[in-house]
């Protein structure tokens, strides 16, 4: 193939001599850390916001480092590195998370030091992706590609990514600080469950400004983010959020772990007065010493300059082609295609969820066959979305169908982007200690359950979104059906709710009737799905009829067929 | 009695750090609470010594501001280290403030916070009896490149970063 040559030409921030003694000094630092603590020089307590902050998490059977994917974007290089560290430090796997970050399970505390010497040597690291700091800031998986979209948010997150890197002032938060940053009117980085929220949007003559949202967050007090600002001009971004979190950090509560998020603060002190107090912050802060010069902006952005695409037709005959010839590969072209700027490209889906299988696990051969794929059809470069798929963004069309043939040894080619088997599911009681329930078994079952491709085709869009307790991390109150672990009494039950969504119209799921028992959650999710069938009109997704018809039909069809 | 780095060395502490219950109020520089401060501000203004003032993590700049000029020192306190209010109370006292006398944090604090100390404004760290001095003085030069711009000690390098030198820079704000 004659693009062969242009792997590794994608927009990806490269690190340069300044980026790598930052992290060479933070791999030494932490090894320091380490001794520390076997010494005894640090006490537990002392030493866990330290390896937090390290993203090193003590779990039931084992320590689990949680790495870094900076708003989800890999180099194929980045990738194989992983998939080398999964083989040699894990049990040859990992997992990817609804943050766009990757989980090993299984990781001994011993091996941690040399462990972030060896992401370090491939540009990566562990760093704020837990602790009580700003975290990996995510986005749109499909950013810089996507058809819609209006300014490519890669830019500020990682300009995000670097201002929130070890900040002075805002390590020791009240609590964790999720960001996340979307630049296209429809949202794919569910920017309002955020702590921040940003929007990138353009203005008179293409200036690029910012709307926030602030105070999202799921959990036991679910909230959607209330909109903060409709405006912050480009140069004043970081003055503003410096405002914000300088207010958090003053007035965010310390008294009570489940009070702590920003969320609660808007909660309490009401969206209007935080406002007036951030304004303040921020006209006092406001100037030079915190001000984005356009010079770096752009800077940045070079980093990520499209790929050298090829001049292609808008319609691809050998897509085209294919989609009439193979149904099999027309149902997967259906689902997990997303239009491409470019004309003649495709974003393409790489389901991490197939039939049965542990939702956002991936081997390390299979990173290692994606990282071969990405060189051979997208530049070199890959995405992580936060419904734990992988993404390669920018592919020809007419290279769609010999993609799709290479993806199937690898299990990579379910066609269900966006289906019933697209569960978002958390760890849950298998991993993790926190847990009520189990939700990686019960998500296998309902992929089971619904393996069916052509009936979850002609179900058409729906999100299942899953959490073993109420933290919530599989964001399971934006599920269109989100699924929720609950202790009764020492029995696992579920607490099943509809109408979440994630989206630019987020809102939160009503709890359908009573919680149910393990046994029971996938024939809920059928009755629901079947009512949904009976009573949907033309177009209609699942969350289209609930807004339309309400709980009460979907409560009768689960509770009136029990009793 | 605790020890107190400046600059990442240890130097000789002149301050008498004051028990609200101690009623009397002896010769030299004393460090006091706000309350007391508040109380009896103006024996402490009338002895001719330096007067410091505690701070909480829970108080806020705004209450000592008008008194800045008559304070040369200001202590906050972290009750726990993970109690990071006093990173902003430090940075508003400098920033907004304009304060330029000596800011200490006492309490609990770790030498893995003490970059960020100086970089948000603080002065001095009283660290506790025993405290490992190396340890503190070696976590000045840990990370050499920041992404943020500090209060002090600090040089812009290219893009956001800065170039962090702590460890041999005389405090900006000439305490
Ligand atoms: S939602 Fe609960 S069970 Fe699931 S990963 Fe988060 S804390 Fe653990």
């Amino acid at each position: 193939m004659t693009h062969l040559s242009s792997a590794g030409a994608a927009g990806i921030y490269h690190y340069d001599e300044t980026d790598r003694r930052f992290l060479a000094d933070r791999v030494e630092q932490f090894r320091r850390q380490v001794a520390r603590r076997l010494s005894g020089a640090l006490t537990e307590d002392e030493f866990k916001p330290i390896r937090l902050m390290n993203g090193l998490y003590l779990q039931l059977h084992a320590y689990m480092l949680r790495i870094a994917v900076p708003y989800g974007v890999l180099s194929s290089d980045q990738m194989r590195g992983l998939a080398a560290i999964g083989r040699r430090y894990d049990r040859g796997y990992g997992h990817f998370t609804t943050r766009q970050n990757l989980q090993f399970n299984w990781i001994k505390l011993v091996d941690v030091p040399q462990i972030l010497a060896d992401l370090a040597a491939i540009d990566m690291h562990a760093i704020q992706t837990s602790g009580n700091c700003i975290r990996n800031v995510t986005t749109d998986q499909f950013a810089g590609a996507v058809a819609d979209e209006i300014v490519d948010p890669r830019v500020y997150a990682e300009i995000l990514r670097q201002w929130s890197t070890l900040h002075p002032e805002f390590s020791f938060l009240p609590r964790k600080f999720k960001i996340a940053i979307t630049g296209s009117d429809h949202d794919r980085a569910a920017i309002a469950i955020h702590d921040i929220g940003i929007r990138a949007r353009r203005g008179a003559g293409g200036a690029v400004g910012f709307e926030i949202l602030v105070g999202g967050g799921l959990g036991r007090s679910p909230f959607l983010g209330r909109r903060l600002a409709d405006w912050v001009p480009e140069p004043d971004l970081l003055a503003y959020l410096e405002a914000i979190l300088r207010i958090y950090n003053q007035y965010g509560r310390r008294d009570n772990i489940y009070k702590a998020r920003i969320k609660i603060l808007v909660h309490e002190v009401g969206v209007d007065r935080l406002r007036e107090q951030i304004a303040a912050e921020f006209e006092r802060i406001r100037g030079p010493h915190y001000r984005l010069d356009a010079g770096i902006v752009d800077a940045i952005r070079s980093h990520f300059a499209p790929p050298p695409f090829a001049t292609l037709p808008a319609v691809s005959t050998a897509l085209d082609q294919a989609r009439r010839e193979d149904p099999a590969f027309a149902r997967w072209a259906r689902s997990n295609l997303t239009p491409h700027q470019q004309p003649g490209y495709a974003a393409v889906t790489l389901s991490l969820k197939p039939t049965g299988g542990i939702p956002g696990d991936a081997t390390s051969d299979q990173m290692e066959a994606v990282a071969a794929l990405a060189d051979r059809y997208s530049f070199g470069e890959i995405r992580v979305s936060h419904e734990q798929n992988l993404v390669l963004a920018h592919v020809r069309q007419d290279d769609l169908p010999a993609l799709w043939r290479d993806l199937g040894p690898h299990g990579l080619d379910t066609a269900n982007a966006g289906l019933v088997g697209d569960i978002i599911s958390c760890p849950g009681l298998d991993y993790c200690a926190l847990a009520n329930a189990r939700s990686i078994p019960l998500a296998q079952e309902i992929s089971r359950r619904f393996a069916d491709l052509d009936r979850q085709h002609r179900i058409g869009e729906l999100k299942i979104k899953m959490s073993g307790c109420i933290n919530a991390c599989g964001h399971h109150h934006v599920g269109h059906i989100g699924i929720l672990g609950v202790d009764k009494h020492g029995v696992e039950t579920y607490q099943i709710t509809i109408g979440g969504d994630a989206t630019e119209t987020a809102a939160l799921g009503q709890v359908v009737g009573p919680a149910v028992g393990y046994d029971r959650v996938t024939d809920v999710v059928e009755s629901l799905i079947a009512l949904y069938l009976e009573r949907r009109t033309d177009g209609e997704r699942f969350i289209d009829t609930v807004a339309r018809i309400g709980v009460g039909p979907f409560k009768e069809k689960v509770y009136g067929a029990a009793a | 009695m605790a020890l107190l780095l400046k600059d990442g060395l240890p130097v000789e502490d002149p301050w008498i750090s004051l028990d609200d219950a101690v009623e009397a109020i002896p010769d030299g520089p004393v460090i006091v609470s706000l309350d007391r401060w508040r109380r009896d501000r103006a024996v402490l203004v009338a002895r001719n010594s330096p007067v410091g003032v505690r701070l909480k993590s829970s108080q806020r700049t705004g209450e000592i501001a008008p008194d800045l000029d008559r304070v040369a020192l200001v202590a906050l306190e972290f009750p726990k280290f993970r109690d990071g209010r006093a990173f902003s109370t430090a940075r508003e006292l400098r920033e907004r403030y304009g304060y330029t006398g000596e800011i200490r944090a006492v309490g609990h604090t770790l030498p893995d916070q003490y970059q960020f100390l100086i970089r948000t404004g603080f002065s001095t760290v009283a660290v506790p009896d025993g405290a490992n001095l190396a340890t503190w003085q070696h976590a000045l030069t840990e990370i050499g490149v920041a992404y943020q711009a500090g209060v002090a000690g600090d040089t812009p390098l290219s893009l956001l970063r800065r170039k962090v030198h702590l460890a041999a820079a005389p405090h900006p704000q000439g305490d």
